[in-house]
């Protein structure tokens, strides 16, 4: 399990208004496309020099395919990464915090302490 | 030597400025109030008549990554551009570029350095809105030199709540020691209570009223004993996912000095958080 790489997901896509974008409309795609080509690159290093061991498990690939924030919170990706794109993706098709209202309802079920965010 | 002339702390609500902007039927019905309260803070910061400002803030995940996480960071530069574009689409905030003071981020980072602060630094700091927010609030104008201190209370492990106090204690005595004749305030801004990305967030209220009666109380009066007595940062977790931001707040209480009584002291219920705004004047109250 990498709740690392999730967080790595979820902060890449966030930065890049293209990618956002991308990630809306073709989910399960872009989860794909972005762990064969961007998962093992080191953010302020070169293309050549890249890791060799950032994959998702089936469960966290799901979670992102199928835009399941609920699922996300629950395997400890950082609410706030979480929180910022999916109001970045879905706010708009909502009444101004309709979806963020939303969010914390489908999130109610979760008691203290909630899942842990260390990585 | 430099004078501390102002030690000012503040919540960094991301939503004032599109508040405080909006005309007609797109300005919220508490956006009267909360810009009369922000003038009325403004005020205690222009009435210190500061050449320098040092600004405390923390990184929401842009700039700095978990893949090379500084626990405390100055920053170094002649310039800092400012503001992001995820901080541009979901609030509204404009990009701004503010003067650095590289020589008193050089005197901070080795007098840190020397007296058992293992500081990072940056040469090329592109600074969020936690610390543009308080310069849209207290100084628009944004026309004076800053130093940003950004803090990790966001990625754990973080360092405990009593290094906090400790750091604004230890930026207070570095900033008396700079060999310049300059007026120093530092602004440092974090959180109450909050949720974010959690059940708990957007409610009518902070999420936990009664913590941040308490939290409002420790800051106006300077009690690290109560605040350090009271929160862990297991406990943290506890009023809302989110308020861990509140070290930065118990930071600058280490600044202003144990026991110091704010000057200065506003709050305001808003939906979803709590705003909060103090002041002191370490040369004696100009309020």
């Amino acid at each position: 399990m990498s709740k690392y790489l999730l967080n790595k997901f979820l902060f890449t896509v966030d930065r890049d208004p293209g990618l956002v974008e991308r990630y809306r409309n073709e989910p399960q795609a872009t989860v794909e496309w972005w762990e064969a080509e961007e998962a093992n690159r080191i953010l302020n290093c070169i293309s050549d020099e890249r890791s060799t061991w950032l994959k998702f498990d089936d469960v966290e690939r799901d979670a992102l395919a199928s835009h399941d924030y609920v699922k996300l919170f629950e395997l400890g990706a950082h609410p706030f990464l979480a929180l910022t794109l999916f109001i970045a993706m879905f706010e708009r098709d909502h009444e101004p915090l309709g979806f963020q209202k939303e969010y914390a309802l489908r999130l109610a079920h979760f008691e203290m302490p909630y899942p842990d965010i260390a990585t | 030597m430099a004078t501390v002339c102002a030690v000012i702390a503040s919540t960094h609500h991301p939503f004032y400025y599109r508040a405080s902007t909006a005309t007609g039927a797109d300005r919220p019905p508490f956006a009267d109030e909360w810009v009369s309260k922000i003038l009325a803070f403004r005020e205690t910061l222009t009435r210190a008549n500061p050449d320098v400002l040092v600004m405390v803030g923390s990184d929401h995940f842009h700039q700095l990554w978990l893949d090379n996480m500084p626990q405390f960071l100055i920053g170094k530069a002649p310039f800092y551009d400012a503001n992001w574009y995820n901080e541009e689409r979901e609030f509204g905030l404009p990009r701004m570029t503010l003067a650095g003071q590289e020589d008193l981020s050089a005197h901070l980072l080795r007098n840190g350095l020397d007296s058992g602060f293992d500081l990072a630094f940056s040469n090329e700091l592109r600074v969020d809105h936690s610390i543009t927010c308080p310069i849209i609030t207290l100084r628009p104008e944004a026309d004076l030199p800053i130093v940003p201190i950004y803090t990790n209370i966001f990625a754990p492990p973080l360092p405990q709540p009593k290094r906090f106090i400790q750091l604004g204690q230890a930026v207070r005595a570095m900033i008396e020691s700079w060999p310049e004749n300059l007026r120093v305030a530092v602004i440092g801004t974090g959180h109450l209570s909050l949720e974010l990305g959690g059940p708990r967030q957007f409610g009518e209220h902070g999420p936990d009223p009664e913590f941040d009666r308490r939290a409002v109380d420790w800051i106006a009066n300077g009690d690290f004993d109560g605040c350090l007595s009271q929160v862990t940062l297991d406990s943290l977790h506890l009023p809302g996912n989110a308020t861990h931001g509140f070290m930065d707040f118990m930071l600058m209480m280490g600044v202003a000095g144990e026991n110091s009584k704010a000057d200065y002291v506003d709050t305001l219920d808003l939906f979803h958080t709590m705003e909060a705004y103090f002041t002191w004047y370490p040369e004696g109250s100009l309020a």
